[in-house]
């Protein structure tokens, strides 16, 4: 239990998807231009995480990886379906995020409304399947744990946008040399917001 | 005449990375040696030209609710021939650059070319813009990690070029330099010195 938590907080603060691993940062410094957006695209990132990390950890440890078909029939022990990993990945998050559209859009239009625009999106977000990627690398030994990892990844990736839209809100009012304007210093905050972050290495949880 | 310009104008006026914001995803954390940042130029530079091809071939036939899905397909197929390509021939760097062969997927570059221009454009012509986006996005990926690892480690694809005498004499390597932010900041400095000539 406490590994799983640790995993979480980790993820979160150390592991951070965009500081870390620079994962997500198209969307990310494409959208991070007010807080109210950017906090409806972290909760949709946050939400896809949850459930496409733990099913891609359970395709993974049943289907893909090596000796993992021999449930079906001892015969199929040596039968390592690792390169298909991407491609099934990939079509699973598609699939998934598809059927999230659908199931939101009929349960909560609210909810709807405040995603809508950014689900599509999140397919090709590289948070998403970089997450899975990673938790395929890593070999996490229950769905407990990846779903640990793929949570406090969103969260993460939540508190990076949340943090970056609230500098980029504010600097708005201050004198940044002409030739810096918009992505140049986007960056560079994104660079000290990275450095800042790096002071959280020396907690072990 | 028509193709050199599809090549040439993401180089410069039209980069990918500092002008357009898109494909920085992935390849960041791959820039702190100059080797891996040249591998993944060179993947991305095929995935981009091939998929581009293949699309654009296909663009006719493709029904334009599925196209993401069909693009992601085409596009994971052939990221997965690079991976098999590059765990064959260069193991080492492929054991480096680690999930990011696997992210070239969503690289937003890839996905974006497909969508602005193979599925509007003719085969050839897709072929030559995929070539180009690659080379200028890869041609970032080599500055960023050229002066990563000058400064961060002191050697060049692994050569030491700072010479001994300066360590002697109290040189430090900037370790500063290896950490992943500072890819960001090299980035911000690029974009800062690029801007003028994009306004002419």
């Amino acid at each position: 239990m406490m590994d799983t938590l640790g995993l979480f907080f980790r993820s979160i603060f150390i592991d951070n998807m965009v500081f870390a691993y620079f994962l997500g940062m198209c969307s990310f410094l494409a959208v991070s231009k007010n807080v109210k957006t950017s906090f409806g695209l972290g909760v949709a990132v946050t939400f896809v995480l949850l459930i496409t990390v733990p099913v891609n950890y359970l395709l993974d440890k049943y289907i893909l990886s090596a000796g993992a078909l021999s449930w079906i029939s001892p015969a199929f022990a040596d039968v390592s379906l690792d390169f298909l990993s991407f491609i099934l990945f990939i079509a699973i998050i598609a699939a998934i995020v598809q059927i999230l559209e659908m199931v939101i859009e009929k349960f909560s239009p609210t909810l709807y409304n405040a995603l809508g625009i950014f689900l599509p999106l999140i397919a090709v977000n590289c948070a998403i399947l970089g997450a899975s990627l990673f938790m395929q690398e890593r070999h996490f030994d229950t769905v407990g744990q990846s779903l640990a990892y793929g949570f406090g990844s969103g969260i993460g990736w939540l508190i990076a946008i949340i943090g970056m839209a609230a500098i980029r809100e504010k600097i708005r009012y201050s004198k940044i040399p002409k030739r810096m304007q918009g992505t140049g210093i986007a960056f560079i905050i994104t660079g000290l917001m990275g450095i800042a972050f790096m002071a959280f290495l020396g907690i072990s949880f | 005449m028509k193709n050199i310009n599809l090549i040439t104008a993401p180089l410069r006026k039209a980069n990918p990375i500092t002008v357009l914001i898109l494909g920085i995803c992935s390849a960041l954390a791959v820039t702190a040696k100059l080797k891996p940042a040249i591998v993944m130029a060179l993947s991305v530079t095929v995935v981009t030209a091939l998929s581009n091809l293949v699309i654009s071939l296909l663009r006719k036939g493709i029904p334009s609710k599925i196209r993401i899905i069909v693009q992601l397909i085409v596009v994971a197929t052939l990221v997965i021939l690079v991976d098999q390509f590059l765990k064959a021939f260069v193991y080492d760097i492929s054991k480096q650059l680690s999930v990011f062969v696997g992210l070239i997927i969503t690289n937003c570059i890839v996905m974006g070319r497909l969508e602005a221009f193979a599925m509007a454009h003719k085969p050839w012509e897709s072929f030559f813009d995929g070539i180009g986006n690659g080379l200028g996005y890869g041609a970032i990926l080599v500055i960023v990690a050229f002066f990563r690892e000058l400064f961060g480690s002191g050697t060049l694809l692994g050569y030491q070029v700072i010479p001994q005498g300066m360590y002697d004499f109290g040189y430090v390597n900037n370790g500063l330099m290896i950490l992943p932010p500072m890819a960001l900041i090299i980035i911000g400095i690029i974009i800062w010195l690029q801007k003028p000539e994009e306004e002419k």
